[in-house]
Formats: structure tokens, C-alpha cells, sequence
């Protein structure tokens, strides 16, 4: 009997790389396809090794047409196959909407569940790496809006490595929204415990004045906020959603009804953004508990800007203690 | 045009091809007596589903009129493992994959997004959005390369995949995506695209500078027009294509080159950009009237068995309009049973909201 693995730090990048071998380890159906994932590794280099671990059948690069990933991946999915499609950055998934929104996720629902899309899409994404337009963008808020699919994001390096197999083990077709800032930071990775499930929400930090809530890249943000808050003698919660569809919705209200206010902290643009959905949801399951409206610290509702300004657009910990702060003023 | 595959004319005489004609060499009298039955029962199950919608009793209707014999070759073409993935328009190869006729209906009545189970039948579901399928049919042929049935010389586990489209959705990049993906990766698929001429109300010239087949070419894999109205040339050229891909050899695309005589759906008016002196000329290329020339001329069928083959259509006729009325009408409570793999909380709260307001009985409490 060999002793389990003792927990080991690594990166996100790196943890991503371990899940993905693990699921194309445990699963023969399981394939990656993308744009340079094979001898490259990835422009993240999250499959670096992968191809020449398990072939280049089973980590493929593909032409350069994300369209064509996904369609694809819709028909090795109806030949029994599980694939992992990577879409090279956030802002180059719209070539695939028609894709991901009319066919994914629809296909059990039009069929009556005879034919089902165990299909993964991962995307990189977010800003705050300094990048060129089209390489920054948050658009999770569609993928949310489409019943069919489910949406999940890690924020750190066990949960990445851990979300990554459940998706891939998932029938439902998921979209693994990856915190490409985050790729590089480091955290602990236990390989041996049992893993929170997919679609719950954990709570991180325990406050009693308020709670922020954040997903992704946001969520380190949120502890940073926290954290200086508690100099300030407030004391402050935070929830990492994980999944944004579902969203833990027992989690969020129970938190909303503990703490009375409520600050959702995103890169993506406010307007129909996730935090107005929570905003929304908690004002109907526990209005009588909130001591303030859930204000909302996000990205702008203009494109993503020039890099050299993404620090004043991205929310950064200024911006959520500022809205802190209003919140603790009802 | 010369470059056009044809094996019986429009006259229905035997034309001699090379190429393509061995392909069909065990097509006898019988066989193509049950060719020319499944043309007629195919156009009436059609004609009805037009009286259907004039009935309201289909929102709306894709008519196949004029491109029997494209689907007819190409579905009776299919061993039963392969899988075809269709538009909204084939008809005629749900109909040579055993799909019941009146289970083609609920889409159009509205009863049901789908209709049949794509792995028994080999049929993919209707694709409504133009040329995603095709897509879909390279991927599920890689599947098949995978899975290693392909090439292996044992003819019942060596599978091809057939994409269908029409000329509107070669503009469309899916369909390039796609003739790029199965060229690389050369896997055994065949783009059988049916060229109707029309694309709702857009001519082919809207489409193209240069026949379709020949874009094929560019791609990197074969091409080929084939008279879409003779059933025979089109039985024969998707075997060779079909073959090939089995074998291993790649994609193929088939160019049937046939007219949409009707309109693209009942929703459509085509008086308004097309002239009456078009149908005309393809009226005298009618894929069933040339079977049934053939068919009389040698001494093949005879009065009494075209008599049988229209009381089948007529006896099909009023199975497709009783079954159509007796279609189970959706029901709300199941409209949420398939959206996800298990069902969600909060799809049971929206589910039993439905049930709550219709308990009301339309009823809003005072």
C-alpha cells in the first residue's frame, strides 16, 4: 500500500496541467483540443507534456478556427467521446458562439436526452496581465445566460486542479472559465482529499459586519479587501462563488441573511453582469435581512480599455473598500 | 455540361458512365422498382406534410419537391452503421434511415425540438442553423477514425459519415471549418451538398463565381457533380464516395445538382424573385417521371404495379395525417426534465410555478 501524496505547492498553470493528466489517465474518451496546445503546451503552456505523454490523438492541435473546435467537439461528443476544447484566449471564443449556444447547449434538451454533450470549453480569461485588445475580457455572463450550459471558475491552484476533472466528468457541458492573472499563483494542492463538488460556493473568510463575494480572478482581491478592512476593525466575509451556474444559492442567501450586506466583486461589466443577478436573487429570498442594497464593484460598461489603464478599470482593493464602506453606511 | 454524372436521362434512357457505372451494377429491375417506390411514397409523404400546414396543422413545412432522388440516392447509399447528419430538409434520408414518417412531423407541428433517437437511426436531428452540422459530422467522423473503423476491410464495421447542406451554406464558415478539418485530418466523411439552385430567395450566383464541386479542389479532396435528379447516378456516386471514406481514403464532396421546385418553406413566396420558365425546364428533369420512363420503356413495370405503388402513397397519405393529428402535445412539467443531466433546484422552482398558476385555472386571486 503506497501512503497518499503529501500536498504539494504549486501553481494554478501547473495544477491545471496535473488535472487535465489525471483525466486523460483515468478516461480513454477523454480528449484536449486547440490551437497550440500539443508541442507547444499551450500559450499558457497549461498541457505542456500532454501530447507527448498521450499522443498527439488525444492532445491535438487543430486548425486555427474556433468554430470548428467546438462543432467538432459536438460530434466526437455524440461518438462517445468526452473533449476538452481550449479556446487560446477570452476574447476569441465569439467565433464559437453559434457553436457553444445553439448546439451544446441545447443538444440534450432538443434530443430529450439522447444525445448529450459531456463537452468541456476551457478559456482563459480576464484581465490584468497587461495584454493586447481581445485578450482581457470576462464574458461569463453569456455562457450563465444560456440554459444548458453550466459555468464554473476557479481561483485557486486545489480547486483548479480538482473543478478541472469534475467538469471533464461532468454530462453536461461546462465552460471552465481559468483567471489567466492567477495562472501563476501558487497555492497548496492536496491530490488526495476528497474534493468540494463542482457547483458549490465556499466560503473563505468569516466576517460579521459584511460579506464580499467574488469568483476568479476577483476572489484574491476579495481577501486582500478583507484583510485590510479587519485593520480597520471591520470585520469582513468572503465567498468564493466557484460556480456561476448554478450559483450556490444556499451559500449566498444564508450569508446575505448572516451578514446583512453584501458587496459581488467582478471583472466583467456591470450591467446584466452576475452581480445584478445576485443582487436581484437576494433582494427576493431575503430583503427583510439586508441592511443595505448589494452594491456591485466590477468593470466598467465600456469595452476593456488599453492595457496601460486596466489598473484604474480592473476592481482592485481601493474600489471594493470604498464600496464597503457605503455599504457599512446604511 | 460535361462534367455532370448521369446515368439515366431525363427521358429515362441508360447512359453509359466509366466511372461510376459499376457502382450500381446490382441495381436490376426489382431494385429499381423499390427506387422508384420509395420516390413516390417520399413525394407524397411530402405533398401531405404541404396540405398539413395549408391545414394548420404544422406551423410550418421544408418541402424536399424536386430533390427525391438526391436523397433517395444518398440515403439508400448508407450501410447501417453509418450516420448521416441532416438540415431541415432530408426528408428523404430520414425516410431511408427509418425514421417514421409521422415522428419527421413534431418539429414542424411543434411538439417536439427533436423526434427521433440519432443513434438507432443513425440520423443526427435536424439542424436548423445553416451548415453547424457539418461540423458536427467531422467531429463524430474523427470519433469513427478513433474508434478505428475505418479501413479495416470488414464491411460491416467500416463507417462513413455524410454532411448534408445546400448551396446557401457553402458561404457559410462552418462548412469551409469544416472541409479544412476533414481534409487535415482526413477522416471518412462526405459532404453531400444539393444544390437546389436557391437559397430562400437567393440565386446560386450569390453564392459562388465558380461551380461548387470545384471549390473542392482547394481543400485538398475530391469533387464531383452528379445529376441530383437521377436517382441512380446519385445511388452510384455516393457508394464511390461513401466506399472511400470506409476505405480510408478521406472526404469527398458531392455536388447534386438539382432544383428546389417549391418554395423554400410553406412561410416562403417564390413568385416574387423567381420566373415561372425556370420550374418549366426542370419540370422535364423530374427525378420520379424518369424512373418511371425507364421503368415502362423496358418492360419493367407494368399498369397494375404502378397502381399498387399509388395506393401505398394513398394508404401512407392517411397514416401521415392521422398520426400528425395524434402527435403527443409537449408537456410543461417535462419541458424542464432535459435542460441538464439532473434536475436543477432551480428549475423546479420555475417548474412548479407553472404548475401553481395553472391550479389558479387561470383564476387571479382577489
Amino acid at each position: 500500500m503506497t501512503a497518499a501524496p503529501a500536498p504539494t505547492e504549486m501553481a494554478m498553470a501547473k495544477a491545471l496541467n496535473a488535472g487535465l493528466r489525471r483525466a486523460l489517465e483515468s478516461d480513454p474518451r477523454v480528449l484536449l483540443m486547440g490551437e497550440d496546445i500539443g508541442r507547444l503546451g499551450g500559450v499558457f503552456r497549461v498541457t505542456d507534456g500532454l501530447a507527448k505523454d498521450f499522443g498527439e490523438d488525444r492532445v491535438m492541435d487543430t486548425p486555427l478556427a474556433e468554430s470548428g473546435i467546438v462543432g467538432t467537439a459536438v460530434g466526437l461528443a455524440l461518438r462517445g467521446y468526452r473533449p476538452v476544447c481550449e479556446i487560446q484566449f477570452d476574447g476569441f471564443v465569439y467565433p464559437a458562439f453559434d457553436q457553444i449556444v445553439s448546439q451544446v447547449a441545447k443538444m440534450r434538451f432538443r434530443s430529450g436526452s439522447t444525445a448529450v454533450m459531456p463537452v468541456v470549453v476551457r478559456i482563459p480569461y480576464g484581465g490584468g496581465i497587461g495584454a493586447v485588445e481581445h485578450h482581457s475580457e470576462s464574458p461569463e455572463a453569456y455562457f450563465v445566460h444560456t440554459p444548458g450550459l453550466r459555468v464554473v471558475s476557479p481561483s485557486t491552484p486545489e480547486d483548479a486542479y480538482w473543478m478541472v476533472q469534475q467538469a471533464i466528468a461532468s454530462d453536461d457541458p461546462v465552460v471552465f472559465l481559468e483567471p489567466k492573472r492567477r495562472y501563476w499563483d501558487k497555492g497548496t494542492v492536496d491530490v488526495s482529499a476528497a474534493p468540494r463538488p463542482l457547483f458549490a460556493g465556499r466560503q473563505l473568510r468569516e466576517g460579521s459586519d459584511a460579506v464580499l463575494v467574488g469568483y476568479g480572478p476577483t476572489v484574491g482581491t476579495c481577501l486582500e479587501a478583507a484583510e485590510a478592512a479587519s485593520e480597520e476593525g471591520r470585520s469582513v466575509g468572503v465567498v468564493d462563488l466557484r460556480s456561476l451556474s448554478p450559483v450556490d444559492w444556499p451559500l449566498l442567501v444564508g450569508a446575505a441573511r448572516a451578514y446583512g450586506r453584501v458587496v459581488v466583486v467582478h471583472e466583467a461589466h456591470r450591467t446584466l453582469g452576475i452581480g445584478a443577478e445576485v443582487a436581484a436573487r437576494l433582494s427576493e429570498e431575503c430583503f427583510y435581512s439586508l441592511e443595505a442594497p448589494v452594491l456591485r464593484v466590477t468593470g466598467y460598461d465600456t469595452p476593456y480599455p488599453p492595457s496601460r489603464m486596466e489598473e484604474v478599470w480592473l476592481p482592485d482593493v481601493d474600489r471594493v473598500l470604498d464600496a464597503l464602506d457605503e455599504a457599512l453606511a446604511y | 455540361m460535361s462534367d455532370l454524372v448521369q446515368l439515366l436521362t431525363p427521358e429515362g434512357v441508360r447512359v453509359p458512365d466509366d466511372t461510376y457505372e459499376e457502382w450500381v451494377a446490382d441495381v436490376d429491375a426489382a431494385s429499381m422498382r423499390s427506387l422508384y417506390r420509395d420516390l413516390v411514397l417520399l413525394r407524397r409523404f411530402d405533398s401531405e406534410a404541404v396540405a398539413l400546414q395549408r391545414q394548420g396543422e404544422l406551423g410550418l413545412w421544408a418541402s424536399l419537391l424536386g430533390q427525391e432522388a438526391a436523397q433517395i440516392g444518398a440515403g439508400r447509399a448508407m450501410r447501417p452503421q453509418d450516420h448521416a447528419f441532416p438540415t431541415y430538409r432530408e426528408h428523404g434520408i430520414a425516410w431511408c434511415r427509418d425514421v417514421d414518417p409521422v415522428d419527421i412531423l413534431g418539429l414542424f407541428r411543434g411538439t417536439t425540438l427533436g423526434g427521433w433517437d440519432p443513434r438507432r437511426h443513425g440520423l443526427h436531428l435536424y439542424t436548423i442553423v445553416i451548415g453547424a452540422q457539418t461540423l458536427h459530422a467531422t467531429g463524430y467522423a474523427m470519433g469513427v477514425q478513433r474508434d478505428g473503423a475505418v479501413g479495416t476491410g470488414d464491411p460491416d464495421r467500416d463507417t462513413a459519415v455524410l454532411a448534408f447542406f445546400g448551396d446557401g451554406a457553402t458561404s457559410q464558415g462552418d462548412v469551409n471549418e469544416a472541409f479544412i478539418w476533414a481534409s487535415v485530418t482526413n477522416v471518412p466523411v462526405v459532404f453531400f451538398c444539393q444544390n437546389n439552385q436557391w437559397a430562400i430567395s437567393e440565386p446560386l450566383e450569390r453564392q459562388t463565381r465558380i461551380p461548387l464541386y470545384r471549390r473542392a479542389h482547394g481543400f485538398g479532396f475530391p469533387g464531383v457533380r452528379v445529376d441530383g435528379n437521377d436517382v441512380l447516378a446519385c445511388l452510384a456516386v455516393s457508394r464511390a464516395a461513401l466506399a472511400r471514406a470506409r476505405e480510408g481514403s478521406g472526404p469527398m464532396l458531392v455536388e447534386a445538382y438539382t432544383y428546389r421546385m417549391g418554395a423554400h418553406t410553406t412561410s416562403d413566396d417564390p413568385t416574387r424573385y423567381r420566373v415561372e420558365a425556370e420550374l418549366e425546364q426542370w419540370r422535364l428533369k423530374d427525378p420520379v417521371e424518369r424512373v418511371k420512363a425507364f421503368l415502362l420503356r423496358g418492360g419493367e413495370a407494368d399498369a397494375s404495379f404502378l397502381a399498387d405503388v399509388e395506393a401505398e402513397a394513398d394508404a401512407l397519405a392517411e397514416r401521415v395525417r392521422t398520426g400528425c393529428r395524434s402527435l403527443p402535445e409537449p408537456e410543461p412539467a417535462v419541458v424542464f426534465d432535459h435542460v441538464y443531466a439532473a434536475l436543477d433546484p432551480d428549475l423546479v422552482v420555475q417548474r412548479d410555478e407553472i404548475a401553481r398558476l395553472a391550479a389558479l385555472g387561470g383564476e387571479v386571486p382577489a
